[in-house]
């Protein structure tokens, strides 16, 4: 063997980890920027509400009032209707998305699963306004000639309960937001519902048909505690849709600054009042309130989002996954 | 047979009719809903929609403003939106095995992807149009750049795991460094997913409302200047559909069945794509 020493070629070297450098730093940055905007939506929402929350403190949470005018602003209105709309979209909402769920796992033929599928993701993905203008031109007036009459005649003179469908059939109203969003929400949970059937492993099911159980038995005794956190996950994140959904509650929900007990009252939730009355506000209290709404808005959905979040992790982590 | 035998049928029964009358109740409402907007909106369909602007109330004119100004700011948002989403999830997929900050920037995406939208228009008023002193097209198409991220850093991050390791170190093994194992040999793997991906992102922000409304505001006119307040679909769809002018009305109809019929197309449209040259193998 000659002793030729076979030298590195190191010139291409320094030139190679300069270029992945940079590509790391780079995709880096923009990992570290989803960060610095959720940070920089926080501050300036926090930034925009202290006017308002300095000068009406904690009991801008607890007043009804709402008088541009006379500067008194409470948001108790717009809570009490967000969560009211998003709890009867939960009640109509999660039966069917689960119904829906059930049907396509276990009773689907196999060819009609995947139209299914799609259609419903169709469904979700139809923008919200469109659900909007639906609901103001064929939902509204649907409920107020058919439905409206009927429930206040028949539940409304139950007493007690009976409290919440009396008044005049208006069409809009508390009510009608909350089954449009219904509507809106069913899709996301019946997807995830879907999906989360899906991980439970076949052989667990086999043999609970295979010691004689029906359809309902299996559902409900081997895949619903199966997959029990990720149902509430998928939950939860149809519920912090629903909680921020704008524009088809901006169109039914009559836009009233008011809490009744009557469902079928006007009311307003705080993404309704945002959209309606962002670009009118006259003066820095009337503006730094609508702020602190969307502080709170933000602050809910924050929190439903993270336990959903946790939920999900769980179920993936039993599924190992 | 026991009772207990039909009654546990029974319930079976009752249960699974339940369950396929959810189902045909969940699609009635997509029939219903596309049903309204073909027998309202056709009508509004005509040369005039594209070619005229939004007229007053009384006149006639069409939406040409309005799609203009959607489409330029959509593509705007998607074309921001679209590189930060993909590098953000390469770095996510690529370099953030093992390190801690990865899950925390998974989870503050995911919380972007599913927060208030008005919310993020909120944001961008503050910081933009605060800052700038007046509405823009380009504070709106920021707000929707803002949900565009999200979407496309989930999808980038999914699609770019699927590829499996041996091909990016095969190319490592033949001494292409890293960078270039990322942007030729991983995403070209991931190309149709992260496509597909960023179409429904796309498909997605075309049916924004919130943001745009104190964003990019609305405009009457015709206008090509991003720096100012830019005509847009959805506003304008709030806008007309809530007044009390009929023919304001039937163009917020058109308005509706256009946005709705290309973001069906843009959705099935991505399905197919992803699907494609996927079948047979």
């Amino acid at each position: 063997m000659t002793d030729t020493v076979y030298s590195l070629d190191l010139s291409g070297t320094r030139r190679r980890t300069l270029g992945d450098r940079l590509f790391k730093a780079t995709a880096a940055g923009f990992a570290f920027l989803v960060l610095a905007i959720l940070a920089a939506v926080i501050l300036a929402l926090v930034d925009g509400a202290l006017p308002a929350l300095r000068e009406f403190g904690i009991g801008f949470l607890a007043t009804e009032e709402w008088d541009p005018v006379l500067d008194e602003f409470g948001a108790l209105a717009p809570i009490y209707g967000t969560l009211v709309t998003s709890a009867i979209a939960m009640l109509v909402g999660i039966p069917v998305a689960f119904g829906i769920a059930v049907f396509i796992t276990e009773l689907c033929p196999a060819w009609l699963k995947r139209p299914i599928g799609v259609l419903i993701e169709l469904l979700a993905a139809i923008p919200s306004i469109i659900y909007g203008i639906w609901g103001l031109f064929v939902l509204a007036p649907f409920l107020q000639r058919h439905v409206q009459p009927f429930l206040i005649d028949t539940l409304g003179t139950v007493p007690g309960v009976g409290a919440l469908f009396r008044g005049p059939p208006l069409g809009i109203g508390i009510f009608t937001a909350g089954i449009i969003l219904a509507i809106m929400v069913l899709p996301f949970i019946a997807s995830i519902t879907r999906d989360v059937f899906e991980t439970v492993p076949p052989i667990l099911k086999e043999s609970a048909y295979g010691l004689g159980a029906t359809t309902w038995e299996v559902v409900r005794s081997v895949v619903v505690p199966y997959t029990r956190a990720g149902i509430v996950g998928g939950v939860m994140l149809g519920l912090g849709r629903a909680l921020g959904e704008t524009m088809a509650v901006t169109f039914v929900v009559g836009n009233a600054h008011r809490i009744d007990t009557s469902l079928f009252a006007p009311g307003t939730t705080i993404s309704a009042a945002l959209a309606n009355e962002f670009t009118e506000a006259v003066g820095d209290l009337y503006f730094s309130s609508l702020i602190a709404l969307g502080l709170i808005l933000f602050l809910i959905t924050f929190t439903v989002l993270s336990l959903a979040k946790l939920m999900l992790l769980r179920l993936q982590q039993k599924a190992g996954t | 047979m026991t009772p207990l035998y039909w009654r546990r049928r029974a319930t079976n029964v009752v249960v699974m009719t339940l369950a396929l009358g959810a189902t045909a109740l969940g699609l009635v409402w997509l029939v219903l809903v596309l049903w309204t907007l073909v027998a309202n909106g056709v009508a509004a369909i005509t040369p005039s929609l594209f070619l005229e602007s939004t007229p007053p109330p009384g006149s006639s004119g069409g939406l040409a403003n309005a799609i203009y100004g959607s489409i330029v700011m959509t593509a705007v948002a998607t074309l921001i939106g679209a590189p930060v989403g993909i590098l953000a999830g390469t770095y996510l997929a690529e370099y953030g095995a093992g390190t801690r900050i990865a899950p925390t920037i998974r989870f503050v995406n995911d919380i972007l992807l599913s927060a208030p939208s008005i919310i993020i228009g909120l944001f961008v008023y503050e910081v933009m149009v605060l800052k700038m002193g007046h509405f823009s097209g380009w504070a709106g198409a920021t707000a929707l750049a803002i949900i565009v991220v999200p979407v496309v850093v989930r999808t980038t991050e999914d699609m770019l795991n699927l590829v499996p390791t041996a091909l990016r170190e095969a190319a490592a093994a033949l001494g292409a460094p890293k960078w270039r194992v990322i942007v030729f040999i991983a995403y070209r793997a991931a190309m149709q997913g992260m496509l597909t991906g960023v179409m429904l992102a796309f498909a997605r922000i075309a049916g924004e409302t919130a943001p745009l409304l104190f964003t990019a505001l609305n405009n009457q006119f015709f206008s090509t200047d991003m720096n100012a307040p830019m005509a847009n679909l959805p506003v304008v769809i709030f806008q007309f559909a809530m007044s009390p002018y009929v023919d304001w009305q039937s163009l917020a109809w058109g308005g509706a069945l256009l946005i709705t019929v290309t973001i069906l197309v843009l959705n099935i449209a991505a399905r197919l794509f992803a699907a494609w040259g996927s079948f047979g193998r």
